[in-house]
């Protein structure tokens, strides 16, 4: 159980390239850190700079208060769950859980005791004497945990552990690794391109982007207010709908395409820098939930879009809507495929589960103002106060 | 017509399975005439119309083959020959496989390159400076005047074969081992060297085999009787007026069934070692 802290590290790859750059982070102690990010962000080769797999090529890397930066993987005891488990074939349960045990020359009583704990933790008593291949998905992935817990580490740090499970596992996974986390307190620092992950596991999030840390918080905290259209757009599924739009003189209102929303006090009360962009363009965001379909005696401000799709999930509908601004597709936070079949204009709302709407349909949004989001177009920075 | 679904036994009648056992046909009738003709009486080889079976049934081949000729001799220098040279060409090649398919190292490509190009050299081309060397140094006549030459001719396949399959073991298995503590030479040990066993086991049968059929060099290097190998002792066997057929089979036998044994027992390895690499998996 130690802390982790980077001080600005960076990795720079011999062909030259920049994989991590300038990254500053600290990991309390027992702190369940999850990193996240699109594919190359630099997210794993982060943990990996951290486990020892990858030299650092500038700055400091403390565990526990020391600089770690030269010792090897083993030095650091660190323990780190693969995301393809990399358990040993050849090798029955109870062997891949006591390896590195065995390495260390434990003596034989105290390994089988230690292995048989780790074992009743994570539900594989049974399993002990199979091989890996015999076992099935989540419990390879058991076994891998069971790996790490096994020598008490100062450090867990994981690669995406739960990405080659089904969805369903994937969900019950998740709640066990958080649960062995709690029970056993030791900081852990967690990769996944998986948001939903990120934000259920979680105590705070790191969100990358092409080798730069972009914002670490809580995960409610960076869901409401993101620091720039990346985080806002990469965090929340269905993502934040961000359209380009003009702001109104003095703010008191935001121009959508054709539509205009009026801008109560309370907002600018929020936002007082939102004032100096007065006739500016800037980006404008709201997430799904703040668009709910609007009540017929409401007299608040309103958006109204063409319906595209409704897909029900039974608890509630997700309208796809077209409005007539331009929509805003921050680079990077969604894969390109995706990012070429969102049309122009489009936008995703949640709404009441009985709320009467079909595809072509005019349907009149309610947009909870004190919750959109305003950035700056050039930097991409949130505008607050 | 043409689309009518056949039923019963009719249904194995088709082009595929009759090619097949044609095919099998051809290869298990000259195996299956050398068995046949070892157990038959020697005077009843040759006979016209052929014999099928062995009647009468007779071992007196075996017993010619090893009392008349000196078959249990050529019969064990084989298998000093070739299980050493096996054992080098296996270590050797697991080192080297590991390196060139796992180690950070320059030049990886022209080293691959230069070992294919050996392996395809004609031996008959280096046999008569071989000789001359073995001569100089006074090895002919001896178990490492082929123990050597077989190793350098047989390495560089098996190091093919095993950085092929080196090259497929995922790189986490190395980086676990580093986090649990192991050392360079334990994590090929205990962790990669178990992985390629199937690997280890192809390149190990295909240099078996390789020795153990060679024929120049033994030939060529040891010529007196105490250090012949098999297919060399077969050879000879006879003299200027007779060739004992009987004999001759029964010792192919003999010869055959070893490598008939151990690619029974490792055929699913050889399978898997031969294929690996071909797919990403």
């Amino acid at each position: 159980m130690a802390p982790v802290s980077m001080e600005k590290v960076n990795k720079v790859y011999e062909n030259g390239f920049h994989a991590v750059k300038d990254m500053d982070l600290t990991v309390g102690d027992g702190e369940f850190m999850v990193l996240v990010g699109p594919s190359g962000c630099g997210k794993t080769t982060a943990l990996r700079m951290v486990a020892g797999l990858e030299d650092i090529t500038s700055g400091i890397l403390r565990i526990g208060g020391k600089e770690v930066n030269d010792e090897t993987p083993k030095e650091r005891d660190i323990a780190m769950v693969f995301q393809n488990y990399a358990l040993y074939p050849h090798m029955t349960v109870r062997d891949n859980i006591g390896f590195a045990l065995k390495l260390r020359k434990i003596p034989k009583a105290e390994l089988t005791t230690k292995v048989n704990e780790a074992a009743e933790i994570l539900g594989l008593t049974d399993w002990l004497d199979r091989k890996p291949g015999q076992l099935s998905g989540g419990q390879r992935q058991r076994v891998a945990m069971g790996r790490a817990i096994v020598r008490q580490p100062s450090v867990f740090l994981m690669d995406e552990p739960l990405s080659n499970l089904d969805a369903k596992l994937r969900v019950q996974m998740r709640a066990e690794v958080h649960r062995i986390q709690r029970h056993l307190g030791v900081s852990t620092i967690y990769v996944t391109h998986d948001q939903v992950e990120a934000m259920t596991m979680g105590d705070r999030v790191t969100v990358m982007r092409s080798g730069v840390l972009q914002q670490v918080d809580t995960p409610q905290h960076l869901y409401d207010n993101p620091d720039n259209i990346f985080v806002a757009a990469f965090i929340g599924s269905p993502a934040m709908n961000l359209y380009d739009a003009v702001v109104g003189e003095g703010a008191r209102s935001v121009k959508l395409g054709s539509q205009t929303i009026d801008l109560p006090d309370s907002v600018r009360i929020k936002r007082p820098a939102l004032v100096s962009y007065a006739g500016k363009d800037v980006v404008a965001g709201l997430r799904p939930e703040h668009l709910p379909a609007e009540a017929p005696d409401s007299a608040g401000p309103k958006l109204t879009g063409e319906v595209d799709l409704v897909e029900a999930l039974g608890s509630e509908l997700v309208v796809h809507f077209t409005i007539d601004a331009h929509r805003v597709l921050a680079e990077g936070a969604v894969d390109k495929d995706e990012a070429a079949a969102v049309r122009s204009g489009e936008g995703v709302a949640r709404v009441a589960a009985k709320t009467p709407v079909k595809p072509g349909d005019k349907l009149t949004f309610a947009v909870d103002i004190d919750e959109m989001k305003f950035f700056d177009t050039q930097t991409g920075l949130s505008i607050r106060g | 017509m043409r689309n009518r679904k056949r039923t019963g036994w009719h249904k194995y009648i088709n082009g595929l399975t009759i090619s097949t056992l044609v095919t099998v046909l051809f290869i298990i009738l000259p195996l299956y005439w050398l068995v046949a003709t070892s157990f038959k009486n020697p005077n009843s080889i040759g006979t016209s119309p052929p014999n099928l079976a062995p009647t009468p049934f007779s071992t007196e081949n075996y017993y010619n083959a090893f009392v008349g000729y000196d078959f249990g001799v050529y019969f064990k220098t084989s298998v000093i020959v070739t299980l050493s040279t096996t054992a080098l060409v296996l270590i050797l090649g697991t080192l080297a496989g590991y390196a060139l398919g796992r180690l950070p190292m320059r030049a990886k490509f022209t080293t691959m390159v230069t070992l294919l190009i050996i392996s395809v050299f004609p031996a008959v081309a280096v046999l008569a400076p071989l000789y001359l060397l073995m001569r100089e140094i006074g090895w002919l006549n001896s178990y490492q005047a082929l123990i050597l030459p077989y190793t350098a001719f047989n390495l560089p396949f098996a190091i093919w074969i095993l950085r092929n399959y080196m090259l497929g073991i995922p790189k986490e298995m190395e980086e676990t081992g580093r986090i649990d503590g192991a050392g360079p030479l334990r994590t090929v040990w205990t962790i990669i060297l178990p992985m390629a066993l199937p690997g280890v086991f192809t390149a190990g049968i295909f240099c078996f085999t390789a020795c153990w059929t060679e024929f120049l060099m033994a030939l060529t290097f040891n010529s007196a009787n105490n250090y012949r190998t098999i297919p060399v002792g077969i050879a000879e066997f006879g003299g200027n007026f007779q060739v004992p057929y009987g004999t001759i089979f029964a010792a192919s036998v003999v010869a055959v069934v070893p490598i008939g044994i151990l690619v029974f027992i490792f055929r699913k390895f050889v399978i898997s070692g031969l294929t690996s690499g071909a797919v990403k998996g």
